[in-house]
């Protein structure tokens, strides 16, 4: 089980990566203030910047602009010194693929230091075995024979780009992964990468013609829970789901939620100690797929029984014309007790609750658009 | 062969903020790889990993357009790089 910690044992810092760069939120002890700090790589799109639990000092931050190719940033002394990865994540010359961008970082398994992984648009997935300066190319997933037909063509891929995300990895066992991808679905590996199998059974996938097609799926955000690592929640295009290993078959929770407000969102986040409990941001999904908050009441949805049933939580949120996007990676939570939990807007705010989500403040604003939080 | 290339400013990060730099090559190709050795990781930010010039970057070889890394180069021309205007 997570180790809780007080609040007094250590400030807490948000790294807030945005569309023109990256910013930092960082707490007094009591999670009470927040002071914002930054502007790093201004102008730069950065994606997604995770720090490594593992040794606490090495953030890794992925990175392009708008003119120049991808790449990563390392730093080994928490955000004060950046070096440039010596060779970023990049297709096989002669595949005739080429990165747009890495969208999603992983730490590796707590045995292997040194070892991440990335996902990238279009999905690819790679690895670094020293720290991120040099990644080489998951070769059982991206020269797979069936990794085409996966990933789909350009019709299948979200406006933004079709990305490989929720890349996961099993704390029991560092050759067990998981994958998920939009689109393509989720894939399961129980060798390190070499091969891979789709892991979709009993998800949705209504903008398909199949009733229940083995892969296709458009999986947002997948969560693996660290205390308990054979059960996976899934905030899905077509719903919410949880999965318990090893059953094959994701139970759909959607019919908990208000009929109201939809099953539809982004980001997923769940408590590390207790497996029961978990927070979703809802987002409009009708017609057009709005993805703003539905209405343009913000509110956070927590369930403390596996999904079967939800609270809504807006203690101090705005209560209308407040249209919020909350992207897949722009919600956390930190480990401390109670736990903190965050989510960060397209609109440029930082929003936090440091009591699991019964009141929330908003701690930073005017940032431009917020691609994800993490706790470092 | 002795080039002389002109930096965008997106690029200058690499060039300790040098907006002119010298480099070696025969072709705009081997020009780009010399860059990489003086100035790591600046050919992956213009060139993609399959040898195409980025979508958003532009070479001119002594004032007119590459759209590919072949030409020939030959001492004294001068290669500017350009980050085409786009933006938001």
């Amino acid at each position: 089980m997570a180790q809780a910690k007080t609040a007094r044992e250590r400030r807490l810092t948000l790294l807030v990566a945005t569309r023109k760069g990256l910013w930092q939120a960082t707490s007094d002890a009591a999670r009470r203030s927040w002071r914002v700090s930054g502007p790093q790589f201004l102008g730069h799109i950065v994606h997604h910047c995770v720090a490594d639990p593992r040794d606490g000092k090495t953030w890794l931050a992925a990175a392009r602009t708008g003119h120049l190719g991808p790449t990563i940033f390392r730093s080994s002394d928490r955000g004060r010194i950046w070096h440039e990865a010596k060779q970023p994540p990049a297709f096989r010359e002669g595949s005739g693929r080429v990165v747009d961008h890495t969208f999603w970082l992983t730490p590796g398994h707590a045995s292997q230091p040194g070892t991440w992984y990335g996902g990238t648009s279009p999905q690819g997935l790679f690895r670094s075995e020293d720290g991120g300066a040099t990644w080489r190319g998951v070769d059982g997933f991206n020269e797979h024979p069936q990794r085409k037909a996966w990933c789909g063509g350009d019709q299948d891929q979200t406006p933004d780009g079709a990305k490989m995300h929720s890349i996961l990895v099993d704390p029991r066992d560092a050759s067990h992964l998981y994958i998920g991808m939009s689109s393509g679905g989720v894939f399961e590996s129980n060798d390190a990468g070499a091969g891979w199998r789709p892991l979709n059974r009993g998800v949705r996938a209504d903008f398909l013609p199949m009733p229940d097609p083995e892969f296709g799926h458009d999986p947002h955000c997948v969560r693996l829970h660290p205390a308990m690592p054979d059960r996976l929640y899934q905030q899905n295009h077509c719903g919410i789901y949880r999965l318990d290993r090893p059953s094959e078959r994701w139970e759909d929770l959607s019919a908990a939620m208000p009929k109201s407000v939809g099953a539809i969102g982004f980001p997923m986040v769940l408590h590390p100690r207790d497996p029961d409990t978990l927070w979703v941001f809802p987002m409009d999904g009708s017609s057009v797929w709005p993805r703003v908050s539905p209405g343009g009441k913000p509110a956070v949805y927590r369930s403390v029984n596996g999904g079967k049933s939800w609270q809504r939580q807006t203690n101090g949120l705005p209560k209308s014309q407040a249209w919020y996007t909350v992207k897949r990676q722009a919600m956390t939570a930190d480990v401390l007790a109670p736990l903190g939990v965050y989510f960060g807007t397209t609109s440029g705010e930082v929003w936090a609750s440091r009591d699991e989500g019964r009141n929330w403040k908003c701690v930073a604003a005017h940032l431009p658009h917020i691609y994800a939080v993490e706790v470092a | 062969m002795r080039v002389r290339v002109l930096i965008p400013g997106p690029l200058r990060s690499y060039t300790a903020e040098s907006p002119v730099v010298s480099a070696e090559g025969a072709s705009l190709g081997v020009l780009v790889g010399d860059l990489d050795q003086r100035y790591p990781g600046i050919r992956f930010r213009i060139v993609d990993e399959q040898g195409a010039i980025r979508r958003h970057i532009k070479f001119f070889v002594n004032g007119v357009q590459a759209t590919n890394l072949e030409p020939a180069l030959k001492d004294k021309d001068e290669v500017m790089i350009v980050c085409a205007l786009s933006g938001g």
